[in-house]
């Protein structure tokens, strides 16, 4: 069992504990994320320069939040700590990207949203990036997602079969061939409502 | 737009006056624009030199990439969900397909992290043969990596011979598991087997003849004017950009950055072995090609210790609750043969709450991160997969250089898509 022990005096720190791995677990405020971050990276005898992992967890029991957690470590002092962010079901589900913090944070993050719908305020490309862009079935590490997904096998099939080929890249990638023009009306509807980004004007000739 | 030429003296010997490998200039020279129009360009995912289903967009001017745009998934499988879905000792099998070019040291990293969540100590004589699994796999990995990226460079003949090399120890993994790349070898508080009479034997030989070979291929490559002119100067990472991308192993090693899981955070046992951490400088494709090649001399080193030191004993702890009884005593003993049932109907429970255990993977630091509420699946399996968070940094190493050095780049951050995708 988690053992909880005094609270790290880190901002915005809720609780902590100390995980069966014996590592520090420090669930932090959702709104002051960031800050906690930051100050763990940059004060003075805490150091935790490298971002090893970003993820998330859902519990079975639906009552429990969602978590995301990050796993950060000092190279230097060779320590290691767990901050966690909970969200609750009933609130959207989003916290700030700390990308400004690490760069790492790029693809982690996108993993996080593809796969559990999390969104990072500050991102700056924040997309899908294991599933194509039109998936439309949700999100597959939710526990209310099923195992087999949503649709039919057939139609996924016909989903797939139906694919423009366009839809294969993105919208600055088109923007560059000069093909954004051909694109499909509500695709590009969809686009142009700012779903993603905004068309950037074609280069100058 | 910058242009870049790479400088390279025709003839050049590509050794210095001290006889070490010369550092060719890559130099940026203001070209006359001819065209101001860019060019988009597809490579992959169908392309030899992406290393699987990788799909890069590529920007193009001229022959400078100005932006490298990745597009994953293709190889996209859900691991992550069926884990969630299976007894601990069902997921081993997943992890032999993520990273299926080092599918026994995987073996141990979920192995690890469920016996870390269930607080189980495995015996001494499974501890050595886990070092001795992780190291085979590191050789056979940085082969294939010297094999494929040597190809990608031009240089046929090193791939042979590396390949050679790799065929050895497949060999002795199928003499060990049954099975050259879908090994499974670890269970839950131990091993599928115990290594075979011959083993030993065959492995002592291969770590007397091992380096013989790497040799061979750093003299053919290290000071080979067109390897070094292909690979110094390009693709280079400070050692505070690759902290700050999250890279791990060889790949953050080559920037100057000494750290080395094995080194600073043991695990089985690893602080009593007596190797080096191999550390690069410059941080560019060639310092990668040469903390692998030095790498495979530091596990060979640490195979003939784990060698002679491996200990007697059983491979599996003394808990009928985590591991099966023999086939005999379970037809014959009428507790072993609940204990039987229970495993493989029920599976083994966790305890409530989570365990990350990073182990250094030839290709970094992999994670597995289990949280379990108590029943013998986990709520969440989670993989730190090192090839991912290296390629995250590929168009940072890539944007400016020629197009030709985005395959040497994509190259050296040696990336196995199944582990990317997942």
């Amino acid at each position: 069992m988690t053992a909880a022990t005094s609270v790290p005096p880190v901002p915005g720190a809720l609780r902590s504990e100390v995980a069966r791995d014996g590592e520090t677990v420090v669930f932090v405020a959702k709104e002051r994320l960031l800050e906690a971050m930051r100050w763990l990276k940059e004060t003075p005898g805490q150091e935790f320069d490298y971002l090893v992992d970003v993820t998330a967890v859902e519990f079975r029991d639906r009552e429990r939040p969602l978590q995301v957690v990050y796993f950060l470590r000092s190279l230097q002092r060779k320590a290691d700590v767990r901050v966690k962010v909970e969200l609750p079901a009933s609130e959207e589900l989003a916290v700030d990207s700390v990308y400004s913090l690490w760069r790492g944070a790029d693809w982690l993050e996108r993993e996080v949203f593809d796969m559990f719908g999390v969104t990072f305020r500050g991102h700056p490309d924040l997309r899908r990036i294991l599933m194509w862009e039109t998936y439309a079935e949700g999100y597959p590490l939710r526990k209310s997602f099923p195992l087999r997904g949503r649709f039919s096998r057939a139609e996924q099939v016909r989903q797939a079969l139906n694919v423009n080929p366009e839809a294969n890249y993105s919208l600055e990638e088109l923007s560059i061939a000069d093909a954004a023009g051909d694109l499909p009306d509500d695709m590009r509807e969809r686009l142009q409502r700012g779903e993603r980004g905004v068309i950037p004007d074609p280069p100058a000739r | 737009m910058s242009k870049r030429t790479v400088e390279l003296e025709l003839a050049t010997p590509g050794v210095d006056a001290e006889g070490r490998p010369a550092r060719v200039p890559l130099t940026v020279a203001a070209e006359p624009r001819l065209n101001e129009e860019h060019m988009l360009v597809n490579i992959g995912p169908q392309h030899p030199a992406t290393h699987g289903v990788l799909r890069l967009v590529v920007e193009l001017d001229g022959e400078t990439v100005v932006r490298c745009i990745p597009h994953l998934g293709y190889l996209h499988s859900g691991f992550e969900k069926l884990g969630e879905y299976r007894h601990y000792n069902q997921i081993i099998p997943l992890t032999d397909r993520t990273d299926y070019l080092s599918p026994m040291s995987n073996n141990v990293g979920l192995a690890l992290a469920a016996e870390k969540l269930m607080g189980i100590e495995i015996t001494p004589r499974c501890t050595v043969l886990r070092v001795i699994a992780c190291e085979m796999s590191r050789i056979i990995s940085h082969m294939v990596w010297l094999g494929t990226t040597s190809i990608d460079l031009g240089a046929f003949t090193p791939f042979l011979w590396a390949f050679q090399e790799r065929e050895r120890i497949y060999d002795l993994q199928e003499m060990w598991t049954g099975a050259r790349l879908t090994t499974s070898l670890t269970r839950v508080g131990g091993l599928m087997a115990d290594i075979p009479d011959p083993f030993v034997e065959k492995l002592r030989e291969f770590t007397r003849t091992f380096p013989k070979t790497l040799g061979e291929i750093d003299r053919v490559l290290t000071r080979n004017a067109v390897w070094a002119g292909r690979t110094q100067g390009v693709g280079t990472l400070s050692a505070a950009e690759a902290i700050n991308h999250s890279l791990s192993g060889p790949m953050l090693r080559a920037s100057g950055v000494a750290y080395d899981v094995r080194k600073d955070k043991p695990y089985l046992g690893y602080e009593t072995y007596d190797f080096d951490v191999v550390v690069g400088e410059h941080g560019d494709v060639f310092d990668r090609y040469m903390v692998r090649l030095e790498e495979c001399h530091q596990s060979n080193r640490i195979l003939a210790q784990a060698l002679d030191r491996l200990p007697d004993g059983p491979i599996n702890v003394d808990d009928p609750r985590v591991i099966l009884p023999s086939k005999t005593r379970a037809m014959s003993d009428m507790e072993a043969m609940i204990f039987h049932f229970k495993q493989v109907m029920e599976g083994v429970k966790a305890p409530v709450g989570e365990a990350y255990v990073g182990i250094e993977n030839p290709k970094g630091e992999l994670g597995n991160y289990l949280v379990s509420d108590g029943t013998a699946k986990p709520v969440r399996w989670r993989i730190r997969p090192p090839s991912f968070i290296n390629l995250s940094a590929l168009p940072r190493m890539a944007e400016g250089h020629l197009l030709s050095d985005l395959i040497a780049i994509n190259a050296s951050v040696d990336i196995v898509m199944g582990e990317v995708d997942r």
